[in-house]
């Protein structure tokens, strides 16, 4: 078999963020990280329950339940769910701005509006996937808390924040996460081919750097299948990295 | 049995400058875009929308129709921003409130069920309590003394919501996919109208799909208007499906003031039969 291209490397790293979750709502915002919660279901994960993109849940065997946005919005509050947003800023400790750049009273571009990164965050475990690592993207403070990140959430304290964690971040360069001391943005790994200076140099604050970052895994034989021939035949994950 | 039908027109001519307008469907889909039209060629101002927000938005943002947004976003789906409405934003334009997806929702609730306002926790620590100052926090007067937000209710002027079928008292029908909040944003409203792609007599209704699909009783209804293809560009499924052709080409028409005219002049400055020839 033909070896893993980044976006298949990607989709896997994707997936790995719902291992364990068990039977709850995955939401993969995005092509690859929809891709990632079907192979996810496909191997290691059987019990997520997946979405169709409108309001049907979709098992194995065809529709197997209903959720409009009101029930979204109820299963959020309920915590049964582990989304993957995207985010057009995120720092380091993770806070995610998706809402504009610049000032908020007068941007100087508007972007989506927060959508439900806070209520997300605030409620049920969420990870970010970002399709170009880049100093644009990773910055020193974002411009909107959207999705609250690990500060927010230690001032908030006890109660309020129990729910809150950020599980991952996947980048076409890298795994991050936020298992360091001070909760600050840790290189988890770097995908094949590329360098740990490469995403330090991508990344616009200092990332936490274990002695040995190991790179992140590549797909198994029957991974890759499962991508070319059943979960993307028409191979549109290759331009979602725009490469 | 009162007979709800009326015209658009008589709609737009129960709507005064200043209002708070609800908006139902979400984002692209099922918005009741004929109403929004004519309220874009109206000389109301001033208006405070409430929506999950699509291109009622940005349509009437880019007419000079809206003082103030309230949303959690502003999108067409299928093109992730609404150019109208960044362009707006941009230039300071327009004012919004900007709210998490779930705020909304729960704001919508309280409203529906007159409550000040009702207890949620998303928004603590984010932005969303610094960029809307006037928003407070309660405190669980139980023993676990939790503080959450206290979502202010989203009490509406005016609901307008699009159906694919409705009969004459008011009762709609949503053949769709998703209700979206159609119901509460008119139990949030002091008045509400319901478009729809047909009206018809009740048999029909009845014999149209289950009784759950009957999302909208006559008792939350005021009016009835019927506009056939009314919710396009959006999608109305399964009557039919978002024109993503046209969507370009309105997301386009925000490239200039001149590309707008152009737009406005061709589908939108007349009526909405001289719309509904020009997009066939």
């Amino acid at each position: 078999m033909i070896g893993a291209s980044r976006a298949e490397v990607c989709i896997v790293a994707c997936a790995e963020a719902w291992r364990g979750d068990g039977e709850i709502l995955a939401s993969g915002m995005g092509l690859i990280p929809r891709l990632g919660t079907w192979l996810a279901r496909r191997t290691f994960a059987p019990d997520l329950v997946l979405g169709d993109g409108e309001a049907e849940l979709v098992g194995e065997d065809g529709v197997e339940g209903w959720v409009p946005y009101r029930a979204v919005f109820g299963i959020v509050a309920a915590g049964r769910r582990h989304v993957m947003m995207g985010a057009s800023q995120l720092d380091r400790y993770g806070n995610q701005n998706i809402s504009c750049i610049g000032s908020w009273a007068q941007p100087t571009a508007q972007l989506l509006g927060v959508r439900g990164a806070p209520g997300n965050t605030i409620n049920h475990p969420t990870s970010y996937w970002v399709p170009r690592h880049s100093r644009r993207v990773f910055v020193d403070r974002v411009d909107v808390i959207c999705g609250i990140g690990y500060d927010q959430a230690a001032a908030l304290g006890p109660p309020g924040n129990r729910f809150h964690e950020i599980r991952m971040v996947v980048t076409d360069k890298a795994v991050l996460d936020f298992q360091s001391p001070d909760r600050g943005m840790r290189l988890r790994s770097v995908h094949p081919g590329v360098s740990v200076d490469e995403v330090v140099a991508a990344t616009g604050f200092p990332l936490q750097l274990p002695d040995q970052v190991p790179e992140t895994r590549t797909p198994s034989d029957r991974e890759l299948r499962l991508i070319r021939d059943q979960l993307d035949p028409a191979g549109l994950r290759d331009h979602e990295l725009g490469r | 049995m009162a007979d709800k039908v009326m015209s658009i027109a008589e709609v737009v001519g129960e709507l005064r400058s200043g209002m708070t307008i609800g908006i139902g469907g979400w984002g692209s889909r099922r918005k009741p875009m004929a109403l929004v039209r004519a309220i874009a060629r109206s000389a109301l101002t001033d208006l405070t929308v409430v929506s999950y927000g699509g291109p009622d938005i940005g349509l009437l943002v880019a007419a000079g129709r809206v003082r103030r947004v309230v949303t959690g976003f502003v999108s067409l789906d299928s093109i992730a921003l609404e150019p109208h409405f960044r362009r707006a934003r941009q230039v300071g334009a327009v004012e919004l409130t900007e709210l998490d997806e779930g705020m909304l929702h729960w704001g919508l609730l309280a409203a529906a069920r007159r409550l000040p306002y009702l207890p949620i926790r998303a928004g603590l620590g984010s932005d969303v309590l610094r960029v809307n100052p006037e928003l407070r926090t309660v405190r669980s007067p139980y023993s676990d003394g939790e503080e959450l937000v206290a979502m202010p209710a989203l009490t509406l002027d005016v609901a307008l919501v699009h159906l694919n079928r409705a009969d004459r008292r008011g009762n709609g029908q949503y053949l769709g996919p998703d209700p979206y909040f159609d119901d509460l944003f008119c139990l949030s409203a002091a008045r509400s109208f319901v478009s729809c792609e047909r009206v018809v007599d009740p048999a029909e209704l009845r014999s149209g799909g289950p009784a759950q699909s009957l999302l909208i009783s006559r008792m939350m209804v005021n009016g009835v208007i019927e506009t056939p293809h009314g919710a396009h560009f959006t999608s109305c499924v399964p009557d039919y499906d978002r024109d993503e052709a046209f969507q370009r080409e309105y997301a386009e028409a925000a490239a200039s003031p001149q590309a707008w005219s152009r737009f406005r002049a061709q589908y939108l400055d007349a009526d909405e039969a001289h719309y509904q020839r020009a997009v066939s």
